[in-house]
């Protein structure tokens, strides 16, 4: 009997504008020109978010907190697909897709600041709390596209996490169930080459995270994550898919954690310089700059504004987040349960009384 | 003797047993490159090599169910969960596998595994960093469940769990890592699995802790004629020791950093009043976390049981 290949798979690499700033015409997806230059903004924002929440951490005003720097491209152009009812499930390296969706900042430096009324996203937004249980969302998100079916709501579901968690069982089991049932769901792995200390090729012996999806029955993609045409347009075409009944996408954004894994993290104990400065190269902000400057878009003043309303849009944030007034401790049980039980209620008294004389 | 930190001995008492036992080999995410997010597995890669120091993928259920398979087939593996939080994923392989697995082949197989991972609260890390859900796991028969209260515990508590023949889960406090420096001899001891250890005598009230509310229990019984009890495993627990002191005392206080129902302070209230309470003054009080989730860092500090809480329970049971 002859051995016949019954199945083989090909995986497709989506790259729109090159790191000098060059776009294939034909790939770029038909955005306005206000919404490429709102495109860039929201990068230099998320951008002088980080670069602030690192100084803020430094100097003790915020807690741990994992840096997106060279990945906003992958964040801001996936962010910026997504339509207003779609339901959202960001892991914990998130913000610029938070940012882009509308999450008030002050918000993210209160939560990232170890106060968890950051955690509450506004009415209207529809963006699950980060999960910091690495890929414990991704079967939240099957789920809110399956009560989507089921209720009969036009509505896709995105799920954001990290090469890393394509190593948990969650990501397999999340990804079998949404492909079974054909389910409206995106899922986006940022790539970033990086899970703490381990690299790519230690955490999956596949040559591409977007094969994977091809084991579940449903199509996976590779996209130049720091090229935000291509994110924007592989996560457009994979949302409207969703909508359609075309069942779940996987895109694999190739990118990379340019900072330390959290600011308790030092990467140097285990890449070379020589990478990150590799990857430096391939900044996702500038070559959307560059990208604008030849079409006459963008001038120097431009750039020097755009960063400039940036900086006071996030220092207007870092001075509402630490104007709050700090929790009371009745937090602690506010939402604990719907009703609490007679136990809690006299913990929560004996707490409340004791106020700040519990600290050590 | 050299004088070090909890994270020092426990690297230590790793370094000195893969050099005595080939047969240890540790695996992990992040500890052998990066010697462990705490720097505990520090030098090891280095001193024995790839095969013995595991980088794993990410999967907490694929290191503890891994570490299954080697344990029953000739292998030592102390695995490392990142954090507390995030042995949840791998329940699972602990409570439906290595707790069991002894029992289910009839003696055939067993998992002489350890899992160690960092626990507790008070370093004002992200959620899912500080949690103390050590009371899930004294609930596994098939287990043993220890606790460190400083460097040379730890030491002699971990050479005693990697050579327990039964799965062994070694909780670390964070908030004791780097707090406390002791002399820590080099070379062979072990401290013994299942016995309490006598951290303070006293007459008039005993005290039980373990983990970092050990140390906050030193120094709230400060002025009182207080014995205090470190229980260093928590299952199987040292029901003589405890029985011995509170016949003695004939008051209890037991402080746990978690949430008040049904952690182990429960079981430890209901041992005391079964077999000792003919021998006690009063009620058996509970210092703990109330039954909230943990909160982030601006709250933690009305969440854990303070030094002043235990010294009002003190208070309290010496009225009786
Ligand atoms: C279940 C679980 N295990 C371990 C951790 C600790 N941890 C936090 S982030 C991380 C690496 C995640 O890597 P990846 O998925 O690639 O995301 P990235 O950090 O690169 O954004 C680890 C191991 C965790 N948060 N959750
Ligand atoms: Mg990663």
């Amino acid at each position: 009997m002859p051995v016949n290949v019954i199945e083989s798979l090909t995986v497709k690499r989506l790259e729109i504008l090159d790191p000098q700033g060059n776009a294939d015409e034909g790939l770029l997806p038909p955005l306005p020109e206000e919404e490429i230059m709102r495109m860039y903004e929201l990068l230099v924002l998320s951008r002088a978010f980080d670069e602030r929440a690192l100084s803020l951490q430094r100097e003790g005003r915020i807690g741990t907190y994992p840096s997106i720097l060279g990945q906003e491209a992958s964040q801001v152009g996936s962010a910026l697909a997504i339509a207003r009812g779609d339901r959202v499930f960001p892991s914990f390296r998130e913000t610029g897709v938070q940012i882009a969706l509308g999450y008030p900042i002050h918000l993210l430096l209160q939560y990232w600041g170890g106060d968890e009324r950051g955690l509450r996203t506004p009415d209207g937004l529809n963006i699950f709390p980060i999960c910091v249980s690495v890929g414990t969302h991704l079967p939240h998100a099957v789920g809110a596209a399956l009560a989507a079916r089921i209720r009969r709501e036009q509505c896709a579901v995105i799920a954001y996490f990290g090469d890393g968690a394509t190593s948990k069982g969650d990501f397999h089991e999340g990804f079998n169930m949404a492909g079974v049932f054909g389910l409206p769901v995106v899922f986006i792995c940022q790539n970033n080459q990086w899970a703490i200390s381990v690299p790519v090729e230690r955490q999956t012996a596949a040559g591409t995270l977007a094969r994977k999806a091809w084991a579940y029955g449903f199509e996976g993609v590779q996209v130049d994550g720091n090229d935000v045409f291509a994110v924007y347009r592989a996560t457009s075409e994979a949302l409207a898919k969703a909508r359609q009944g075309g069942g779940p996408t996987f895109i694999e954004c190739h990118t990379y954690r340019v900072a330390d894994h959290t600011t308790a993290d030092d990467a140097s104990r285990y890449r070379s310089a020589a990478e990150v400065a590799e990857w430096r190269k391939r900044d996702p902000l500038l070559r959307l700059r560059l990208f604008m400057e030849r079409k006459g878009l963008w001038t120097e003043e431009d750039e020097k504004n755009a960063w400039q309303r940036a900086r006071t849009t996030v220092d207007d944030a870092v001075k509402e987040a630490e104007s709050a007034p700090p929790p009371e401790p009745e937090e602690l049980f506010q939402y604990a349960r719907a009703t609490l039980s007679p136990r809690q209620q006299r913990q929560l008294k004996e707490i409340a009384e004791r106020g700040v004389r519990n600290a050590e | 003797m050299p004088i070090m930190n909890m994270v020092q001995a426990i690297n230590l008492a790793l370094k000195e047993e893969m050099a005595l036992d080939d047969r240890v080999v540790l695996l992990g995410e992040d500890v052998a490159r990066d010697g462990g997010v705490f720097r505990v597995s520090e030098g090891l890669l280095d001193a024995f090599g790839p095969e013995r120091v595991i980088d794993t993928p990410l999967s907490e259920s694929a290191i503890v169910g891994a570490a299954v398979g080697m344990a029953a087939y000739g292998l030592l593996p102390v695995a490392e969960i990142q954090f507390m939080g995030f042995i949840y994923p791998a329940l699972d392989q602990i409570f439906a596998n290595a707790a069991r697995l002894r029992s289910r082949s009839r003696g055939r197989y067993s998992a002489p595994l350890v899992v160690r991972t960092p626990y507790g609260a008070g370093i004002k890390a992200p959620e899912l960093h500080e949690e103390s859900t050590e009371a899930l796991f004294c609930q596994m028969p098939g287990i043993k469940v220890v606790v460190p209260s400083g460097p040379y515990q730890a030491k002699g508590l971990l050479l005693s769990a990697i050579r327990d023949p039964d799965p062994v889960i070694f909780l670390e406090p964070t908030r004791l890592y780097r707090m406390i420096r002791e002399e820590v001899p080099e070379g062979e001891y072990t401290v013994p699995l299942g016995k309490a250890r006598l951290a303070r005598e006293g007459k008039a009230v005993t005290v039980i802790a373990w983990g970092s509310m050990l140390e906050r229990t030193l120094k709230a019984v400060e002025g009182y004629d207080a014995e205090v009890i470190d229980l260093l495993t928590l299952s199987p627990f040292d029901e003589e020791t405890l029985l011995a002191s509170v016949r003695k005392t004939g008051r209890a206080v037991i402080v746990q950093e978690a949430p008040l129902t049904c952690g182990l302070g429960a079981e430890l209230s209901a041992t005391l009043a079964e077999q000792a309470i003919l021998h006690l003054k009063g009620p058996i009080l509970r210092v703990a976390a109330p039954d909230v989730p943990i909160p982030l860092a601006r709250l933690v500090d009305h969440y854990l049981p303070s030094v002043e809480r235990i010294r009002e329970a003190l208070e309290e049971i010496l009225k009786y």
